[in-house]
């Protein structure tokens, strides 16, 4: 390996490498989406327009390109070597395995608590007026 | 940052650093995935919660307030505020970092400076959100907001949002501490003895996954 030549330019390059065009289009990107999720989230607020998993499912989209955008560019690991990139990118894909296993448990619960329940099930139906609506009653432990 | 990054060059054939980064970056790294595991264990464990409700409240309805506005309904516009002050701040920090490498110390100075206040001005929101809310009636164990379908809603709402919001904001304020302890270091030279800016890199991993936090903790609790 003729190494001695490649690391005087890989340190220049190194140096020159800081890119503050990149940053400020990340910055805009970054600033562009999050207003674009405030917008719709009031238009929908305001209009109830369109149904609203839907409209999660563009929240989560837009949430996982500003994750993306903040880890490439802010956190510099885009431009990192593969390697690197591989020993974090790997292991954060337990969280799909995490958030799929998760929620399917807590709608699972929601099934059973809705067909044994009675009381959650009678609650889940009882609409309150805000006059009404009060805290829960006082945990065991709190005075 | 000193190593070189030759074309074809066998990364586990032993003797050179696989990961091509120093150390404590590399260790840096770690410790991110780590705490990522353990915000996401929180933010899975409300969405579980959530899913296992048979209602929730509505978050236009519980964050809509502005200060010096009052109480005019302008539903997340403070929290779209905090999210552009922490993203300004991430760009600072960038910015700390990059001048670092230039070697540049009064410019490291300026935007690790710059980057502080920019922390410190998320603390204040935050501060200001949870004493309204506090005067709102809602706190650990209480929650004074209705179901979005006028049911009758239990604590869990608010018990996730202080618990979740609270930890993100221990780990901004440590951030700052951090970058502080940065700025005093960098204005007594320590950097320029040792030749290069890589704790300004640590702490501005650092940085950036507080501001990556805050994405997901903005879309689980104000969004969806």
């Amino acid at each position: 390996m003729s190494s001695s030549n490649v690391t005087t330019s890989g340190l220049e390059k190194e140096k020159n490498s800081f890119d503050t065009k990149a940053i400020w289009r990340t910055f805009w990107i970054l600033l562009v989406i999050t207003l674009f999720e405030l917008i719709v989230a009031i238009i929908y607020f305001e209009t109830h327009f369109f149904p609203k998993h839907i409209l999660n499912g563009v929240f989560i989209i837009m949430t996982l390109a500003k994750a993306f955008f903040i880890v490439a560019e802010f956190m510099h690991l885009g431009h990192e070597i593969k390697n690197l990139i591989m020993t974090i990118a790997i292991p954060a894909c337990l969280f799909i395995w995490f958030i799929i296993a998760f929620l399917w448990d807590g709608s699972s619960f929601h099934t059973l608590r809705m067909r044994y329940d009675g009381y959650q099930l009678q609650q889940s139906k009882t609409i309150v007026k805000p006059a009404e609506h009060k805290e829960e009653g006082k945990k065991p432990g709190k005075e | 940052m000193a190593h070189s990054v030759p074309v074809g060059q066998k990364w586990w054939s032993g003797g050179k650093s696989p990961f091509n980064v120093e150390y404590g970056k590399l260790m840096m790294w770690y410790f991110l995935m780590s705490d990522a595991f353990t915000f996401g264990a929180f933010l899975i464990s409300y969405g579980t919660i959530r899913f296992s409700s048979y209602s929730w409240p509505d978050p236009n309805e519980v964050f809509r307030s502005f200060p010096v506005i009052g109480q005019m309904t302008v539903p997340l516009a403070f929290v779209s505020l905090m999210t552009f002050i922490l993203i300004m701040s991430s760009v600072t920090m960038v910015m700390a970092v990059g001048a670092g490498q230039m070697q540049d110390r009064k410019a490291v100075m300026k935007w690790m400076f710059l980057t502080i206040l920019g922390g410190l001005a998320f603390l204040g929101c935050q501060a200001w959100e949870w004493t309204h809310l506090y005067h709102e009636g809602a706190w650990w164990g209480r929650n004074p907001f209705m179901n979005i379908n006028g049911t009758q809603s239990s604590t869990n709402f608010s018990n996730f949002f202080f618990t979740i919001t609270g930890f993100h904001g221990f780990h901004v304020f440590s951030g700052v501490i951090i970058n502080i302890c940065m700025l005093i270091k960098t204005w007594r030279g320590d950097f320029e003895k040792t030749g290069h800016y890589l704790m300004i890199e640590k702490a501005g991993l650092y940085w950036h996954f507080v501001d990556l936090v805050w994405v997901f903790v903005f879309t689980c609790f104000y969004l969806l």
